[in-house]
């Protein structure tokens, strides 16, 4: 691996999230995988580790990371597990908001407790008519008096039915379309906020996808985050923001399986000779890992510029998470096939890794969303 | 309540080289580790003193390089630490060690509670846990997988024996060692990494913890190993298959033949 010139404090969270992988997670990933039951236990290692608060301010208890420390933590916990490694990430995506948007108020109330990794939270935008068209949005917060009135429903929700805190976008206005949309937090056990259908996934199976129904939710109107009519553009701030933990992620499940693949190719032996000192396999192994550490150069420098809060980052988070998403699909997909047979069964860890790669190149806006974000600033940056 | 944790670095391996001419081990090149059974000891300590409050002390002999040891130990919520480390140590037996540690802890003085693990995983001795105890003149419990309740200056623990286990029940000042059943040894965090990476390890001398000259070190240490070897495993049992009568009939054939 390149050495990126991590401070010390980013290498101790590496390291101890390297630690939490290995001793707590690698041991029960493929159990997590088949009974699709979220890993409570392995959030209070985390949380005990004090790795939910790194990308939080130190006055609300975190310590003063950036989306750097968030992505070095999620890529070790991805070569692990990737679905346990989004429920924590999926985490700071609900955060983000209320940390872009939120009052001092709202950062006191809820900032501390994410951080202590207490309550978990999470991020509703998409609907079944609203995915890449994140305008197209039916969820309705009506104001009345001192509290906003919420009717309906959002899917697809990481961590619903598990988290505490969710930020919710809704329309507030729905003659301004994009511009008439709102960001609110909403706490679970709110009278009228319900969970619906948790889906059956490919990958990230340890992970909770679940349905959020609002049925005339009423809630306290400073849970309003930022003003009215701005939900829409603080989510794409947000997801500027989390883009870059995506890319880690999807670094990380190419990593592991990267490892396994190099693992097996020594061990395995076909015409008396371990497969890894064929050619054949020594290129595709060395591919793999050119653009492993590619993307994972993309991503950090892209999470750097991100926690530097330089202007108009979407364009490199993006390009950092669709590279590197595409990259962990690939390298999943040859680990697989150096693995042959044993690659295919789910007795060995390769299969899942594949599973797991492809919902990176889908959610946080599908690679062809990326593709446009980038596409956009190309041709605004060369009209300037 | 006070409590002071016993640690012994040791290399990160269950195959430890022997050097074949002076009988020690040899640590070059091998990654130093807390014994994972002092790991145990340290999370029993920490718990009783989230349960009693107090402070925790770690305590370890050795190199200067065992300091490393130390900083982990706090890293997991140690308050402090103590490195007793002097060339006159070296080449410390059992005997030694336990005196030099019993030094070393009536210099901390203020305790209600020693804690080790059960033994080290290179040497295996399991005796300088119970050694220190006889030289402090405490009382000790040993093999201890659980710590029942501590009350009025007593504690009550479970022992593990071979046929089972012994509740027994002792005044404090005590020390336990522990076994691997008692507890599930935390991870670090990172505030405690943090801490222990600035922490003040105190560094005592032979001289610092007053030792006579004749009870520490190669002087100090009556024991002369001759040769270590690994003892050859135990062969598997075997096992008579087929119906009762037969199988009977085959058992009695074989033990005849070892009794002739």
């Amino acid at each position: 691996m390149i050495d990126y010139l991590l401070t010390e404090e980013q290498i101790m969270i590496r390291d101890l999230a390297r630690q939490i992988t290995d001793e707590k997670i690698r041991p029960v990933a493929a159990e997590y995988d088949r009974t699709e039951k979220f890993p409570w236990g392995i959030m209070k290692d985390i949380a005990q580790a004090d790795l939910f608060g790194v990308y939080i301010e130190e006055k609300y208890g975190g310590l003063g990371g950036g989306i750097l420390e968030l992505c070095l933590a999620t890529e070790e916990f991805s070569k692990g597990c990737a679905g346990i490694a989004i429920c924590y990430s999926a985490s700071a995506l609900g955060t983000y908001p209320i940390i872009l948007a939120g009052n001092e108020e709202q950062k006191k109330k809820y900032l501390p407790s994410i951080a202590k990794g207490e309550k978990l939270a999470a991020f509703g935008l998409t609907e079944p008519a609203a995915g890449s068209d994140a305008s197209a949005l039916q969820t309705t917060a009506e104001k009345k008096g001192d509290h906003y009135v919420l009717n309906g429903l959002k899917h697809f929700i990481t961590n619903g039915g598990d988290a505490d805190i969710y930020t919710v976008i809704a329309m507030t206005d729905k003659s301004r379309g994009a511009r008439g949309a709102s960001l609110f937090v909403v706490e679970k056990g709110t009278p009228g906020f319900t969970f619906g259908k948790k889906e059956d996934k490919m990958g990230i199976r340890a992970s909770s996808t679940c349905e959020l129904v609002f049925n005339n939710c009423k809630i306290p109107a400073e849970n309003l985050l930022g003003r009215e009519g701005m939900g829409f553009i603080s989510a794409m701030r947000t997801f500027d923001m989390s883009r870059p933990g995506i890319g880690a992620q999807a670094v990380g499940i190419a990593q592991g399986a990267l490892d396994e693949a190099i693992k097996f190719a020594k061990q395995r032996k076909q015409f008396d000779k371990p497969i890894s000192s064929f050619q054949g396999i020594q290129w595709m192994l060395a591919d793999m890992a050119t653009q492993t550490e590619a993307a994972r150069a993309l991503v950090y420098a892209s999470a750097r510029e991100v926690g530097a809060g330089v202007k108009d980052v979407g364009v490199h988070s993006a390009m950092a998470k669709m590279y590197a998403s595409d990259v962990a699909m690939k390298v999943t997909t040859d680990a697989v096939q150096i693995c042959g047979g044993y690659g295919y069964m789910k007795e060995y860890p390769v299969e899942k890794y594949m599973r797991d790669a492809k919902i990176t190149q889908i959610y946080e806006g599908t690679n062809q969303i990326q593709r446009n974000i980038i596409g956009m600033g190309l041709i605004r940056e060369s009209s300037k | 309540m006070n409590i002071i944790i016993c640690v012994k670095q040791v290399p990160d391996t269950s195959e430890v080289r022997i050097d074949p001419v002076t009988n020690n081990l040899v640590r070059d090149g091998v990654k130093s580790i807390v014994n994972p059974f002092d790991m145990y000891a340290i999370e029993e300590g920490l718990r009783l003193k989230e349960k009693f409050g107090g402070k925790v002390t770690v305590l370890t002999m050795g190199p200067p390089q065992a300091e490393a040891a130390l900083r982990e130990a706090i890293s997991l919520g140690c308050d402090e630490a103590v490195l007793v480390s002097d060339r006159a140590f070296a080449g410390s037996d059992t005997l030694a060690t336990s005196y030099t540690l019993s030094k070393a802890i009536e210099k901390i003085k203020d305790y209600d509670l020693i804690i080790c693990g059960k033994q080290a995983i290179d040497g295996d001795t399991a005796q300088v846990g119970p050694g220190i105890a006889a030289t402090l003149d405490i009382p000790q419990i040993n093999y201890v997988r659980k710590v029942e309740e501590i009350k009025d200056q007593t504690i009550t623990a479970e022992r593990v024996t071979e046929e089972g286990y012994e509740v027994i029940q002792s005044t404090l000042p005590c020390l336990l060692t522990v076994v691997k059943e008692i507890n599930n040894p935390r991870l670090p965090s990172l505030k405690g990494k943090m801490k222990a990476k600035s922490a003040v390890i105190q560094v005592w001398s032979a001289a610092d913890i007053a030792a006579a000259e004749d009870r520490i070190g190669l002087k100090g240490s009556p024991t002369w190993v001759l040769n270590i070897f690994t003892p050859p495993p135990k062969p598997r049992g075997k096992i008579f298959e087929g119906e009762a009568q037969n199988s009977v009939n085959q058992l009695v054939e074989s033990l005849k033949g070892i009794i002739h």
